[in-house]
């Protein structure tokens, strides 16, 4: 009994430590900083996949993202201003899309602070978002950087060795989808 | 037992680090919601069972119009969304979701009637600041928390509990989620449950 009671009281003293250094470290990475690598599960859709230019089946990280440029909504279904925001958001994947000369380099993925699978597809469904949702059920993601509000941008430009910058770091609305692409090839050079 | 005793305290201090998520960060509320803290999960005592009959009640919504429970038997099956209060974190956080997932209640031929114990002027403003919603929003404010104390989720504090209760067409409860204050319920748990309905 009594090495059962040191074994409990060690596994709880570790789960605060490493609790402790996890909420240490999460302040909300901003603009000339990096993004954190964050590892997510691969999505169903082969659109989605391929969108994204992986192959993986279980998991895969960020900078495996085949991208120039990744922009990135901490969004939530149950948040008023993210489903006003979904709109603008399509307009500037569509926008991205039409032209052949951004739309392998731009790539947009959302990440559901607090929503299951389920709730996020609602928001898939509801707002007809064609871009990657991934859910974040635990507030996983939410907690790496620094448990934004939402919504949040974040627009990484992806180095040539994988690692990113960010030239976007911002809560609140894009406002306008035609000048918020502006900014961010101005901000990425890429044009 | 005497293991309980000696892991209690470290069990406390892992929860109070562990338990904080960050419900109600919607932009849209920056600045008006309370933080109110962790609170104990559920503080009230079960009075209701599944299958029993749905206790019947009028309050006042924001509407102007009463709303009376009995008024939906025979007609539609009834979610009940009792929340704690306006202008707190985790509440204002589940309703605006809700006001995405009509098609859902529509399907399962349901009504959603959303109560709190705060008065008419209050629920207005808070639902205004969503951007509205198309559900009834009820006021269990006077008599304070009678209905609440009917369905046996009246807190010790004067709040009702974060609760669900699915009722179906003949009136009789079907589903009681009395989930953790601090916590948003999953939907998908309640559409497993009107899918029952069915």
């Amino acid at each position: 009994m009594q090495r059962l009671s040191i074994f409990f009281m060690t596994v709880f003293a570790f789960t605060i430590l490493n609790v402790a250094f996890i909420h240490a470290a999460d302040t909300t990475p901003e603009k000339g900083e990096a993004f954190p690598e964050i590892t997510m599960p691969i999505p169903e859709k082969d659109a989605d996949k391929a969108y994204l230019g992986l192959s993986g089946k279980v998991a895969f990280k960020l900078s495996e993202i085949k991208a120039d440029v990744l922009i990135i909504e901490i969004f939530s279904m149950y948040c008023p201003y993210c489903q006003k925001e979904a709109p603008l958001v399509n307009d500037l994947y569509q926008a991205i899309d039409k032209d052949p000369g951004l739309k392998e380099k731009i790539k947009i993925i959302g990440i559901g602070a607090g929503n299951t699978p389920f709730e996020v597809d609602i928001f898939r469904n509801q707002f007809k978002i064609p871009f990657p949702l991934f859910a974040d059920d635990s507030f996983t993601v939410h907690k790496r950087v620094g448990e934004v509000r939402t919504p949040y941008f974040f627009v990484l430009k992806v180095n040539a060795d994988r690692s990113n910058t960010l030239i976007y770091s911002k809560v609140g609305t894009i406002r306008d989808p035609a000048q918020f692409l502006k900014l961010i090839l101005n901000e990425a050079d890429l044009k | 037992m005497a293991i309980n005793r000696k892991i209690a305290p470290f069990f406390a201090i892992c929860l109070f680090f562990l338990a904080p998520q960050v419900f109600g960060a919607s932009e849209q509320f920056k600045g008006m919601v309370y933080d109110t803290g962790t609170l104990t999960p559920v503080d009230s005592i079960a009075i209701l069972k599944t299958g029993m009959k749905a206790p019947d009640f009028t309050l006042p919504s924001i509407s102007g119009e009463k709303v009376t429970l009995s008024r939906y038997q025979g007609k539609k099956n009834v979610v009940i969304s009792f929340v704690p209060a306006a202008w707190t974190p985790v509440c204002s956080d589940q309703w605006p979701g809700y006001n995405i997932t009509k098609s859902f209640f529509d399907k399962y031929h349901a009504v959603l009637l959303g109560i709190t114990v705060d008065n008419i002027p209050t629920l207005f403003a808070w639902t205004q600041e969503m951007g509205g919603v198309w559900f009834p929003v009820l006021s269990d404010f006077y008599p304070h928390g009678a209905v609440s104390q009917k369905y046996g989720v009246l807190r010790s504090s004067g709040v009702s509990e974060r609760a669900l209760f699915v009722i179906d067409k003949q009136g009789l409860i079907r589903y009681i989620d009395v989930h953790d204050i601090n916590r948003r319920p999953p939907f998908e748990a309640l559409v497993k449950e009107l899918e029952k309905l069915e």
